[in-house]
């Protein structure tokens, strides 16, 4: 399927959002899609990111990397439809630059980031390392204010000092993880986006 | 939702309220067109905004923020003077006919039923709900009326509570003219008749208000009056806003349940006997609870506890709020030191607090954010508003990178509670990995070290089976996926063989199942269920074998309802279920007991209720047993139905002294709202150089007529302001926002979207540094859609 930038935006149907807001000076970009990109591409069927409607995706995989997203045609929902944001799934990988080149989304976080009490800055950090320093740090916390029992002397093992908060847009098996190890942790401050 | 996407080509009439399908769940647009396009049926948008749902609807009706619970108390007025409503239905599958207590009243001149108490502890009140119960005999039946006479029943209860509901009253409420409410109503209530199909559908403009449980009540109490609910095309339908909410709400990353909506043990109930007394009712599906419990407690603690001591180690709740405006409120005074954040970024997409900016974060000691960008709240302390120098914040903050979707495998549930296999297509750039083996490698060093070193009550820690169950003859920090799913599905601890569902799940600690509500998904692991891709080649859109739906695969939820109580569907056209020659036929799988005849099937058809029967009168709610309007917390306008009430009584109320009053000189209306082009807090789609460039900066929309009294014209800069805050924006002058007149009064009304924040390529003014810390009485959701503020040109 080839896609200018053109017929993408007519696709995504937002020609009328940008119409309403013309007139408020807003910069012009520029972007251009590759068209061939996707030959030789293997095609493994996946779930779009974004928002509740769960439409299933294409997503064209050549040398290991994702050259490009589109709808799934077999899925009942979209039946190969997409939104706007969905048409441009594949931009949280990769961007393009004034020749149409992709390149990694340089926004992308790829190495643990710490930053120390008062510091103004990051500092990139090895998995071990900062792995071993959160649990430390939820460790700390937790000892020095946990509540074994209550006041009436019922066991209720639970701390007040520790928020977790997440999430949406995880997988239902993460997500059950990380109730298990809040809970065992002893968290009762838990909530999700469901309130916003 | 009730029902799920494909379902909608069966509906006669929609309304979209509260949401806006055609801008946020866009795709699902193309199957309320199918209905219009195939079947002739209606559209009505219900919004402030003539926004792009109302732009290709068939009626719009423009209401003042926070008036929707107005707006449906008018469509059961309509409903019930009118005899619009669904007879048959509505005696034989909702409440209806039940007696209530003699003693229960409603106060017209205060707007508070029976029951009513002072709460100085939460700045509100609360109810003692024990007049608003069923009236029963001897024996615990309820008494009931079959010919909906009695003055005690529901219906009549409805009937005279809903009076003042009428159009006049209405019409001055929600600014919308009455002839538009009329039509409004006539279209959407001619689906009480049997075999029409109402569908509504909703999203946070119905939620996040301190009556969001109300407006959702008066969509069900609505649906169940005209006899939409079960039925194809039917439904109380909430679009979902995250690929995951819905899983996320299933597994319970909620303080007051635990994952399958089991409540989360209270402190009154120490020990587990005391739980399950008080969590199993005695009739209705939760009869259940011991073997759903008990097998989540086995899920989490296997051989390592007994019952007794897994139940002892979960934390119990203190009965007070927990939810997110309180764990806020708990960081601003110092009480909580430490804050982990997967993939959210609350700074942006949650409520302002008290006086402090950037919610308090620089109290932590500490603060964890796994996601794939530097978010605002991993970057609070380089907001350019932060008051506090970068130097004087001691919060250490961490940042592991993580995924997107198509970087790891696992299953995410739709709106439609369908839940579907996303594959994997690539793995994450440089070291990101993914949030599950993030979450494992955390709580296998978590564990490590209490085993190493002890701290307080090691034992929930160090108890919990975690290596032994997901990363077993692995690879150091490497977890194995594949067992993750195999204990949310469940499985038998004697053969370790997986069970079929929840029907074999049991009460004596034999059977481990993380999610009740999840079981079968994964049963079969050479074709699990969740990955199923066939699509039905004839039918009512069920896609019964397009990957697996909670409950039990079951489509539509309720779905005896689909029939009377002969077993007849109410639509031929579009059966769900039906009964012939002596059996039940299905194109869905049934809500009930198929096996019993279908008269005894229908005497419990909602069967997750005690009673069995819809509830158009409920004491579940901690507010109002009837839906009801009040006006938001921050309102511009006296109530009209009840002289002495204004905002809903029952509210939680966070910081008194941050709401404005009217005459404060704030008195334009402020609602927030998304876009196509981006996404929640717009930590992803901000930094998606396409989206950006569809839709590249924050703005505020306002009224041409307010517009030209304020001397702003398009694309001028714009200061606006609320009691808690002020943000400055480009504004866009637009048509689409009317100026509302009721009463012989004008109020304004502006629109903003809340995607920017500092971070990114495309960085802007959030619009909830402006809206309020309440809540709802029944969730905390905070009033997000309807506050008060001013606006001026910069």
């Amino acid at each position: 399927m080839k896609l200018s930038r053109r017929s993408f935006l007519k696709l995504t149907g937002t020609t009328a959002a940008a119409a309403t807001l013309a007139g408020t000076g807003f910069r012009k970009a520029h972007a251009s899609y590759e068209a061939t990109r996707v030959d030789y591409a293997k095609e493994i069927p996946s779930v779009c990111t974004f928002c509740g409607v769960g439409c299933g995706v294409i997503c064209h995989v050549r040398d290991e990397v994702i050259v490009s997203v589109e709808g799934d045609p077999d899925h009942p929902v979209n039946e190969g439809t997409l939104c706007s944001k969905g048409s441009a799934y594949s931009n949280l990988s990769y961007i393009f630059d004034e020749k149409g080149k992709p390149r990694p989304n340089p926004q992308r976080v790829t190495k643990p980031l710490y930053r120390g009490p008062g510091e103004s800055d990051w500092e990139e950090k090895e998995w071990d390392e900062i792995m071993d320093m959160v649990a430390e740090r939820i460790k700390k916390t937790r000892d020095e204010n946990f509540e074994h029992r209550n006041e009436n002397g019922d066991i209720v093992n639970r701390t007040n000092a520790i928020s977790w908060l997440g999430s949406a847009f995880c997988t239902d098996e993460e997500n059950y993880l990380f109730h298990k190890m809040a809970r065992a942790m002893g968290v009762i401050n838990m909530d999700h986006c469901a309130r916003l | 939702m009730t029902n799920h996407w494909n379902d909608y080509q069966h509906s006669d009439v929609f309304i979209a309220i509260g949401g806006n399908t055609a801008e946020n769940h866009p795709v699902s647009m193309r199957w309320i067109e199918k209905a219009r396009e195939e079947k002739g049926a209606k559209l009505i948008c219900v919004d402030p905004r003539y926004c792009r749902t109302a732009a290709v609807s068939d009626l719009w009706v423009p209401l003042r923020p926070g008036t929707n619970s107005a707006f449906m108390g008018y469509l059961i007025h309509y409903a019930l003077e009118n005899e619009k409503y669904h007879h048959e239905y509505v005696l034989n599958y909702t409440n209806a006919s039940y007696l209530i207590n003699e003693d229960f009243y409603f106060d017209e001149n205060e707007g508070v039923f029976s029951g009513i108490e002072e709460d100085p502890a939460r700045n509100a009140h609360s109810y003692d709900q024990s007049t608003w119960q069923y009236q029963t005999d001897g024996e615990g039946n309820v008494l009931k009326d079959e010919t909906l006479q009695d003055p005690n029943c529901v219906f009549q209860i409805m009937k005279d509570f809903y009076k003042k509901y009428n159009v006049d009253n209405i019409s001055e409420i929600t600014g919308c003219p009455e002839d538009t409410l009329k039509e409004a109503a006539e279209m959407f209530c001619s689906t009480g008749e049997p075999g029409k199909a109402g569908n509504i559908l909703y999203a946070m403009g119905i939620t996040q208000f301190t009556h969001g449980a109300q407006n959702v009540r008066g969509i069900a109490v609505l649906q169940l009056l005209l006899g939409n609910m079960g039925i194809a095309g039917g439904g109380v339908n909430a679009q979902r806003g995250q690929s995951n909410v819905q899983g996320a709400t299933d597994m319970a990353i909620l303080y007051h349940i635990l994952p399958g909506y089991l409540g989360t043990p209270q402190e009154v109930h120490p020990e587990l006997d005391d739980y399950l007394e008080a969590n199993t009712p005695e009739s209705g599906w939760w009869v259940n609870t011991p073997k759903y419990m008990n097998s989540l407690l086995k899920a989490f603690y296997g051989d390592n506890a007994t019952l007794e001591e897994a139940y002892r180690y979960l934390p119990k709740l203190d009965g007070k709020d927990h939810s997110h405006i309180a764990m806020y409120k708990l960081m601003g005074e110092g009480e909580v030191k430490g804050m982990i954040c997967w993939a959210d970024n609350p700074v942006v997409s949650g409520p302002t607090t008290g006086d402090k900016r950037r919610y308090q974060a620089e109290q932590l000691d500490w603060f964890v954010s796994i996601d794939v960008v530097e978010n605002e709240s991993a970057a609070f302390w380089k907001a350019p508003d932060m008051e506090l120098e970068p130097s004087e914040i001691r919060t250490e903050v961490f940042i592991l990178p993580a995924t997107i979707g198509y970087e790891r495998d696992g299953t995410k549930a739709n709106s439609g509670r369908w839940i579907q296999w996303q594959w994997k297509a690539q793995d994450p750039p440089g070291e990101a990995k993914s949030d599950l083996q993030i979450a494992y490698m955390l709580f296998k060093r978590l564990q490590e070290l209490y085993l190493e070193e002890g701290g307080a009550t090691p034992d929930p820690i160090t108890k919990l089976t975690w290596v032994e169950d997901y990363g077993k003859d692995l690879d150091e920090d490497q977890v194995d996926l594949y067992k993750v799913c195999r204990k949310v599905n469940g499985y038998y601890l004697g053969d370790g063989s997986l069970v079929e569902n929840f029907v074999s799940l049991e009460d004596d600690g034999s059977t481990a199942c993380g999610n009740w509500l999840y079981s079968g998904y994964y049963n079969d692991p050479e074709n699990p269920n969740c990955k199923r891709r066939e699509r039905e080649k004839e039918g009512i859109g069920a896609n019964l074998n397009w990957a697996y739906s909670w409950p039990l695969n079951r489509r539509i939820v309720y779905n005896r309802c689909a029939a009377d109580p002969q077993g007849r569907p109410w639509n031929p056209e579009a059966p769900v279920v039906w009964w012939e020659n002596g059996e039940f036929k299905a194109n869905d799988v049934p809500d009930f007991n198929a096996d019993l005849p279908p008269e005894e099937s229908a005497e419990t058809p909602f069967i997750m209720l005690p009673e069995g029967q819809g509830r158009l009168f409920s004491s579940g709610v901690n507010d109002s047993p009837l839906p009801i309007h009040y006006e938001p917390a921050e309102s511009p306008v006296e109530h009209v139905l009840y002289p002495n009430a204004t905002h809903n009584p029952v509210s939680q109320v966070f910081y008194p002294e941050k709401l404005a009053d009217r005459g404060e000189g704030y008195d334009v209306i402020i609602t927030t709202y998304r876009v196509t082009e981006h996404y929640q807090s717009g930590s992803l789609t901000r930094n998606m150089p396409w989206l950006n460039e569809m839709m590249p900066e924050m703005f505020v929309e306002v009224n041409e007529d307010l517009a030209e009294e304020e001397g702003i014209e398009n694309g001028d800069m714009v200061e606006v302001e609320s009691i808690r805050g002020k943000i400055q924006a480009k504004a866009c002058v637009t048509k689409r926002i009317k100026r509302l007149e009721s009463n012989g009064k004008v109020y304004d009304i502006i629109g903003m979207p809340f995607h920017w924040g500092h971070k990114g390529l495309s960085t802007g003014a959030s619009a909830n540094d402006l809206s309020p810390s309440i809540g709802d009485p029944n969730t905390t959701i905070p009033e997000s859609k309807a506050f008060l503020g001013k606006i001026k040109k910069v």
